[in-house]
């Protein structure tokens, strides 16, 4: 990888980052509603194998913590934000909020709240790929709590046997809300758990992504050129709470900041540094540029967008002539 | 015209459909080399493989969620779940995500998935294995919802219910598999909305659908020969939407209205038909509107039980007659 990309890669980082923070400040302002569950310290994840795959081409899908999934896959972060913001002009025209962003033309396929929810999605995209015959693949994303669902059982499965394209990224960030993972889960290394699948599988480290980008290299060819279901988990850790309204009592402060020593933006952006790829100086201004993206472009397009028009509540309940325009 | 049964008439519809397009393609349990529980895809394996009839694991939620991915992406998955009461087991992707993918990306994403229910109280096969559904269904915003009480409209029903952009719930019942009725030969498409007199009359309504039309219109044989009563049938067909216009301008002929159905009364069909009736033509009524409905019991094994434990054609007799005070 070449040092622009390089640098191209630590600046979407930063905007994840950055933008997940203006949303909490938005969400502060109460120009945000309902629950927002924020991705800082998991950056390194979604972009990591997202780079390593055909975003707009492979198809996506996540749950609630979806934004920068969605922003890898091409979505115009204007539109997420005026989504979060409940606008018109949102890439779910302000009928999802900030769990349930969709952008088809980017084949990002949706957040979802329920846990476990997207695992036979994934699956029914494989399918539909296979039906079709293209070279795609689908990419889940989802929580180690998500494991714990049938879903996910049902799922592995079905994919399995019937040879589905999909790879399943784990982020495992040892939680689920409030309960750590080995209160919830005997066999805590996820990766493990698809064996009687017979799923390939792999468990790497989530906070450098040189090492999310070389196993998903893996990860990705191996599902696209063996038409075959991959597991691949990251270890990786949520420095906010889990969503806006999380006491954070079931951590302890201690770890929280041993965590916080692997941010996945510190560590490359040390890396580079070392390399003489990016200068301090460098870093500031990339991250004074991020935020004035953010401020200048994308605050005010979300701002200033319209909301629905309230006799558009019922638009989109059913096609329009979705019954009958076969007929014609 | 051909005679067909409701399982060949659905059988029909599956055949023709996957043949004219690739990526329509059947999905369920014991559907494919074993043929169906009810041979509503006896063949398919045969001819189209195991790619397009496939034969699930014993996971409802996951495969009917499989069915929706597939949808999101053009694909025209038709989904059968052995029995209407394992469909408990896929609430989730139902509810949560066929109902309301549609709305929840703006209107960007569709999802034309077909889902098959056989229900209905069958032979004797217990509480867990004879239910209705349709009330849960039919609240559901994002969801359509028919129900085919002949072979005719078994085959019309799947037909359109395949080439709409919209989740379709078909309910279909048990011990009509075998029913015979006419088909017509040509291609035809029994629409998703809209509800059809089956029978004309004039001196009061009976609203049904499924195998309760049958005991509505053996009710009014017998009100026509014995009591000189001309009742009107009409068979409701779409549970969601309701057909309002069609409810009501029958009441406005008939004045009176009895609504039959085998499931049970609360939060029902009858009860969002009489709603209907209130809202739309409440001073036509001569009558209270009444209900003919199934017993609030789980449905026993027990043939005389099971039996009281549904409505039958003597009930809507008796209804009718109170009705009208004869
Ligand atoms: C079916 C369901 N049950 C419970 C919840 C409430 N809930 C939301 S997120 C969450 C924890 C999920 O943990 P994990 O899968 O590890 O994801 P993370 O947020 O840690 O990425 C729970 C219990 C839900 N949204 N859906
Ligand atoms: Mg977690």
């Amino acid at each position: 990888m070449d040092a622009t990309d390089q640098k191209r890669l630590l600046r979407e980082m930063l905007f994840a980052r950055r933008f997940e923070e203006r949303c909490a400040e938005a969400y502060q302002e109460r120009q945000i509603g309902g629950f927002l569950h924020l991705y800082p310290g998991q950056e390194a994840c979604a972009i990591g194998v997202l780079e390593k795959a055909r975003p707009g081409h492979d198809y996506v899908v996540t749950g609630y913590r979806d934004h920068i999934h969605a922003i890898k896959s091409g979505v115009d972060p204007k539109a997420v934000m005026a989504e979060l913001f409940g606008k018109e002009t949102g890439c779910s025209k302000g009928r999802g909020g900030s769990m349930h962003i969709f952008d088809p033309d980017r084949h990002f396929m949706g957040g979802y709240a329920l846990v476990g929810g997207p695992f036979p999605l994934a699956a029914g995209f494989g399918k539909a790929i296979q039906m079709r015959g293209g070279d795609e693949i689908s990419i889940c994303f989802l929580g180690d709590g998500a494991n714990n669902q049938g879903t996910f059982h049902e799922t592995m499965n079905m994919a399995s046997l019937w040879d589905l394209p999909v790879l399943f990224v784990c982020e495992n960030n040892l939680y689920g809300i409030g309960t750590a993972i080995e209160r919830a889960t005997v066999e805590i290394n996820q990766y493990k758990r698809v064996a009687p699948y017979r799923i390939e599988a792999a468990q790497c480290d989530g906070q450098d992504i040189d090492v999310v980008m070389q196993h998903a290299e893996t990860a990705v060819n191996y599902v696209r050129e063996k038409r075959r279901p991959y597991f691949l988990e990251l270890m990786t850790y949520r420095l906010r709470g889990h969503s806006m309204s999380d006491s954070g009592a079931y951590r302890s402060k201690d770890e929280v900041e041993q965590w916080a020593r692997r941010d996945p933006i510190g560590i490359y952006k040390a890396r580079l540094v070392a390399a003489g790829v990016l200068s301090e100086a460098d870093f500031a201004a990339m991250d004074q540029a991020v935020q004035d993206e953010i401020e200048q472009e994308i605050i005010p397009f979300a701002e200033q967008s319209p909301e629905p028009a309230v006799e558009d509540l019922e638009r989109y309940v059913y096609v329009e002539g979705g019954c009958t325009a076969w007929q014609n | 015209m051909a005679e067909l049964s409701y399982w060949q008439a659905i059988l029909r519809a599956h055949d023709e459909e996957m043949a004219r397009d690739p990526l329509v393609f059947a999905m369920g349990e014991d559907i494919g080399v074993a043929g169906g529980t009810y041979k509503a895809t006896t063949g398919l394996y045969a001819k189209y493989g195991e790619k397009r009839v496939m034969d699930t694991p014993i996971s409802e939620n996951s495969y009917t969620g499989i069915g929706v991915g597939a949808a999101m992406l053009g694909c025209r998955p038709i989904v059968e779940i052995m029995s209407v009461n394992f469909a408990w087991l896929a609430m989730d992707q139902l509810m949560n995500n066929a109902a309301k993918i549609h709305y929840m990306s703006g209107g960007r994403i569709r999802c034309p998935l077909v889902l098959r229910l056989p229900g209905g109280t069958a032979h004797q096969l217990g509480a867990q294995h004879s239910a209705r559904m349709e009330k849960v269904f039919m609240g559901v915003p994002g969801l359509r919802v028919v129900t085919p009480s002949s072979p005719r409209d078994a085959y019309g029903l799947l037909k359109s219910a395949v080439r709409c952009d919209d989740p379709v719930v078909i309910i279909e019942h048990e011990a009509m598999y075998n029913l015979k009725g006419e088909v017509p030969d040509d291609e035809h498409f029994t629409p998703l909305e809209g509800s059809e007199v089956v029978r004309p009359g004039k001196d009061l309504t009976l609203f049904a659908y499924n195998i309760s039309v049958h005991w509505a219109l053996a009710a009014a044989e017998r009100l026509a020969k014995e009591q000189g009563v001309e009742a009107e049938v009409v068979d409701l067909r779409a549970l969601k939407p309701l057909d309002r216009t069609g409810i009501a301008a029958s009441v406005r002929k008939t004045h009176r209205a009895i609504v039959v159905e085998e499931d049970e009364a609360a939060v029902g069909v009858g009860a969002e038909v009489i709603a209907i009736l209130n809202e739309e033509c409440f001073f036509e009524l001569d009558a209270a509107p009444v209900r003919v409905h199934a017993r609030d019991v789980p449905t026993p094994y027990n043939r005389r039980l099971e039996k009281a434990s549904i409505p039958n054609a003597d009930d809507v007799v008796a209804a009718a007659r109170k009705l009208l005070g004869r």
